[in-house]
């Protein structure tokens, strides 16, 4: 086989992004937890390793840009490393959601949680779940799957118009608890664009496969529709 | 040859179910291709597929060898190139051509382009002729005070736009270029590539290269050729499409292969 040593470097960019997704998964399951846990200590440390995450995505994308400039990639190999450089953009704007569930934590001070967290930590579950399926379908170029994880969204996007609608009652009832119901808001959103962002991955993996560049689907746009502050 | 000209129709060169034979011995096979007016179209593909027979085919250059024979139709605006009544030396006045290595008269730089133009009866101001070809080829500048030097004595990337100069002093409407640029180094290279968008406003371009990253980098369409099929041995076209399409998305395995370097 020609180009063993260029297969070899493809495969380990490859390794680094799903490397990064799982530093991501990781800083988004343990914002949530956290919180939850009104555990401060922890999201400073989250807060802090984000920096690891940001230096791992400049480290992929000057690997990307050394291969693309000595190796000439074309075809299938180009579309790869182009949409890698996108994938590790994505991951990245993952890690700041995470950092910025961590940065609400340490705001909310000795704060009680308005309520006890149910959907949010299914959100972010479900999001994480997500994205480990679409990085697996980048790995094997898994076009089916691809296509399949976005309708996935569409249970983020209810549960975060229930935490929405729940947390409008509560200040609606007692509007004291405005700032308390915002920081929370402020959470399902992050966890919300999450989702969104996976999509984003599922695209490129299909470009990657197909060479066909396409939006799929989201619910997104019906979803601003349903919500009562809009008309 | 009296020839249709239609200067607005799209396609200059047009082939049809074109085989190409040494001999008995079919070198190219089922070439259908249409080149377009004013653009760069590249052949690609590994070596012995036969990019610059087919070439060749397009100029008649093929029967300066001994034994070649054509089946099949080409056709340059609109007429049959290899009718009875053609003459292939008018052919070849009208499809010019540029190899491999610069072959520059052993004249000087100004006698070049001044003896090529009078053999082809050319009787307007010589002065203003071989200033525009020298212009036209991106030379004029570098050789302005010394047109009475040889040829010989430039430098390889000078000679090679010298050729350039020289094949479109006699006014072709279409260049052909065989590996044009593969014996020079980069920066003559790149020079060469420059001119050739410069060239295609005014001519039709198709060049046979080895480099790919030419191709990608220089032409609008590419054709793709390989040896067809298990065991035979002839070459046709594969593939042929828009440049970026073929260097991003290619349709066919083999070409993908080809340009990711897998091939072989």
């Amino acid at each position: 086989m020609l180009r063993k040593t260029f297969e070899n470097e493809i495969q380990q960019v490859k390794d680094d992004v799903l490397l990064l997704g799982s530093m991501v998964e990781q800083a988004i399951l343990s914002s949530v937890e956290a919180l939850k846990k009104r555990d401060v200590k922890a999201s400073e440390i989250i807060f802090e390793k984000d920096k690891e995450i940001n230096e791992k995505r400049f480290e992929i994308e000057n690997k990307l840009m050394i291969l693309i400039a000595t190796q000439q990639p074309m075809a299938h190999d180009l579309r790869l490393l182009a949409s890698c450089m996108e994938i590790i953009s994505e991951l990245e704007r993952m890690g700041d959601y995470a950092k910025g569930i961590a940065n609400i934590n340490i705001r909310m001070g000795d704060a009680p949680l308005l309520k006890p967290l149910i959907d949010v930590p299914r959100m972010a579950q479900i999001g994480v779940d997500m994205l480990h399926q679409a990085l697996t379908a980048f790995v094997n170029e898994d076009i089916e799957t691809a296509k399949s994880i976005p309708v996935k969204d569409d249970e983020v996007d209810a549960l975060y118009n229930q935490v929405y609608h729940e947390l409008m009652m509560y200040v609606i009832q007692d509007p004291k608890t405005i700032e308390r119901a915002n920081w929370l808001l402020w959470v399902a959103h992050n966890l919300e664009r999450v989702a969104d962002r996976v999509t984003n991955i599922c695209e490129r993996t299909i470009f990657i496969a197909t060479g066909k560049m396409e939006e799929i689907k989201s619910t997104d746009d019906e979803f601003w529709h349903n919500q009562p502050h809009q008309n | 040859m009296a020839t249709n000209n239609i200067p607005n129709h799209k396609y200059v060169i047009e082939t049809s179910d074109l085989e190409i034979f040494y001999g008995s011995f079919k070198a190219v096979t089922g070439v259908n291709m249409k080149i377009e007016r004013n653009k760069i179209t590249a052949i690609i593909g590994p070596s012995g597929c036969g990019k610059s027979t087919l070439l060749r085919a397009f100029n008649r250059m093929n029967e300066l060898y001994a034994g070649t024979s054509i089946q099949g139709l080409v056709t340059f605006e609109g007429e049959d190139i290899y009718a009875p009544h053609v003459d292939p030396v008018e052919v070849r006045y009208r499809i010019g051509m540029v190899f491999q290595k610069p072959n520059p008269f052993p004249k000087s730089i100004y006698e070049n382009i001044a003896w090529t133009a009078r053999i082809h009866g050319y009787k307007g101001n010589m002065n203003e002729l071989v200033e525009s070809s020298l212009r036209q080829a991106a030379l004029w500048e570098e050789v302005k005070d010394k047109l009475h030097q040889s040829g010989l004595s430039l430098s390889g990337g000078q000679q090679q736009r010298l050729c350039i100069a020289r094949a479109i002093s006699i006014k072709p409407e279409v260049i052909l270029m065989d590996e044009p640029a593969s014996a020079l180094d980069p920066i003559a290279t790149l020079r060469i590539e420059e001119l050739m968008q410069e060239l295609k406003k005014n001519y039709t371009i198709i060049i046979v290269t080895h480099n790919m990253q030419q191709a990608a980098r220089a032409s609008d369409y590419t054709a793709m050729m390989m040896l067809s099929g298990e065991g035979e041995r002839s070459g046709t076209v594969i593939e042929f499409g828009e440049t970026n399409r073929i260097f991003t998305n290619p349709k066919h395995k083999r070409t993908e292969d080809y340009v990711t370097g897998r091939f072989g």
